[in-house]
């Protein structure tokens, strides 16, 4: 074997692009190996949609609130909200990953790379993301059969929201993980973290009819990113785009996505505290 | 004029958990072309150097250059032509063995056409070649470290760092690890550090830094040491160099 000199230091554009393939290669190898829990990601949502919206659709009525031009069927308001639902699964599961991942010392792998460490973080989002818009989609194309159908652009208006919306819970979940010691505790967070950013939304019930139950929870749900990015799918998957809900959702992941990053780096995160990821001292 | 250059260089390097100090002012270099051995009882502080030179830990003080480039200045370069080999174990065991190459290709910036020529050179040269589409999960544990070893040598650092890289092996596992890295060593014209608390792990033509309650006690050639020590063998040698009462530093 004939080694010559190693790399300068410097990485081309090209090289950037091997590393995110790379990256979300990896993490669609691993989504696939992982087939039950891409039934369980397909099936959740099933479960809301075929019983509960099923269940509800007599009780609840939905007005004519935008971007619906028309009274709909509860089925069809919960949809972005399961979307969405989806996404936050995935984006806490990718986290967990992530701290499996530091257990077992892959971490150290992925913090070896000679690229700056925000775009490897920043490459392991996007990958995450992906795997949650293969799974939205999925979950639409059933949801076709039960006559969920939104106007065929909207299936294509809907990917930036998607991937704006994969990009804020992803980041999120990584902020979590960095936060998280060991992957015992982490159905703790799961539980303080999924189930009050899904049920405080506009996910399940339109806020209106939040506000009339209780001002207090809906002056929650307002501050709940979730809720915007519930309204930014809901918009998107109907050709619109809902501006605020953008900006929130879009300044969320900023803010995640800077604390991931910030907690990841040696010289300030967490890790410094906890020892390195996967090693003893 | 590079080949001046040490591969490694650790500059008055401290590192404290709270109140415990688990590094204590170290000093000492690898030469172009070495094979260093960190020899060390279990928390001498070997793993907590490891992972400042892998930058897992930020430097509390000091300074680490590796091949010249300043791992807090430019880390990017730094960690470009560093190769590594940890303690525990950190192939993904789900993938298989070309799988994890590939991964570990990307995360360099090496395409898939070079990774894939490259892939085939180094599990050729650990005995492999025909394991390359099993998982990683069906190998023995002397399998996964030689698959390990090699996978650090898919970029072509020039320098190889590996901590207890035998460690939970049997003793032909171990031998024919040894037998590897000292071969590639030979072929490729790299710089190792190898961490070990095993001093039959030492030859004869090896630098030698021992490091003991975070403190370096020894940094020399193996005739020096033994020479200084009067011992006979490495392994009194050391455990004279570890010996309680207090060596001035570096005396030896």
């Amino acid at each position: 074997m004939n080694i010559q000199a190693s790399t300068t230091g410097r990485l081309s554009l090209a090289a950037y692009f091997i590393c995110l393939k790379g990256i979300c290669w990896r993490e669609g190898l691993r989504f696939l190996h992982q087939r039950e829990r891409f039934v369980s990601a397909l099936v959740r949502p099933l479960v809301w949609l075929f019983i509960f919206a099923a269940g509800f659709r007599q009780v609840l009525g939905i007005s004519i609130i935008p971007p619906y031009d028309t009274y709909v069927l509860y089925d069809v308001y919960i949809t972005p909200g399961l979307m969405a639902m989806i996404q936050l699964f995935n984006g806490m599961q990718s986290s967990l990953s992530m701290v499996y991942d530091r257990e077992m010392g892959n971490m150290r792998v992925l913090l070896l790379s000679p690229f700056p460490r925000w775009f490897l973080l920043f490459s392991k989002l996007i990958a995450g993301t992906l795997v949650s818009v293969l799974q939205v989609y999925a979950y639409l194309a059933i949801a076709w059969f039960w006559d969920i159908q939104p106007p065929l652009i909207g299936y294509l208006t809907v990917l930036p929201a998607l991937l704006v919306v994969g990009v804020m819970l992803g980041a999120l979940g990584m902020l979590m993980s960095s936060l998280v010691k060991q992957l015992e505790n982490f159905s703790g967070i799961m539980n303080f973290v999924i189930f009050p950013m899904f049920f405080a939304s506009s996910a399940l019930y339109p806020l209106w009819r939040v506000k009339e139950g209780s001002p207090g929870l809906y002056w929650v749900c307002q501050i709940n990113p979730f809720t915007h990015a519930v309204e930014l799918i809901r918009f998107a998957l109907y050709g619109q785009i809902y501006w605020l809900a953008l900006a929130v959702t879009l300044s969320c992941a900023a803010v995640f996505m800077l604390g991931a990053i910030i907690a990841y780096d040696p010289s300030r995160g967490l890790m410094a505290l906890r020892g390195a990821p996967g090693a003893g001292a | 004029m590079s080949e001046k250059i040490p591969a490694l260089d650790i500059r008055n390097v401290s590192h404290r958990y709270g109140a415990r100090q688990a590094l204590d002012n170290v000093s000492f270099s690898v030469a172009p072309g070495a094979f260093c051995v960190l020899l060390g009882l279990n928390g001498a502080g070997k793993s907590t150097l490891f992972s400042l030179i892998t930058r897992l830990f930020s430097l509390q003080s000091g300074a680490i250059r590796l091949l010249g480039r300043d791992l807090q200045q430019n880390p990017g370069a730094a960690l470009a032509g560093l190769g590594v080999v940890f303690q525990s174990r950190t192939l993904d065991l789900d993938l298989s063995v070309a799988q994890n190459f590939f991964y570990h290709a990307a995360l360099h910036g090496i395409g898939k056409a070079e990774a894939n020529s490259r892939t085939k050179q180094l599990l050729d040269a650990v005995g492999l070649a025909d394991r390359a589409s099993d998982k990683v999960r069906d190998l023995s544990g002397g399998q996964m470290r030689r698959v390990e070893i090699a996978r650090a040598l898919l970029h072509k650092p020039r320098l190889l760092v590996l901590d207890e890289p035998t460690v939970g092996l049997d003793i032909g596992a171990r031998a024919d690890i040894l037998r590897l890295v000292r071969g590639l060593i030979a072929s490729e014209g790299m710089s190792v550090l190898w961490a070990t608390h095993l001093t039959d792990e030492v030859e004869p033509g090896d630098d030698v830094i021992v490091l003991h309650k975070g403190k370096k006690r020894a940094d020399d050639s193996v005739a020096s040491l033994l020479q200084a020590t009067g011992a006979e063998d490495m392994k009194t040698a050391f455990v004279a160099l570890t010996a309680e009462q207090d060596l001035a530093q570096g005396a030896v």
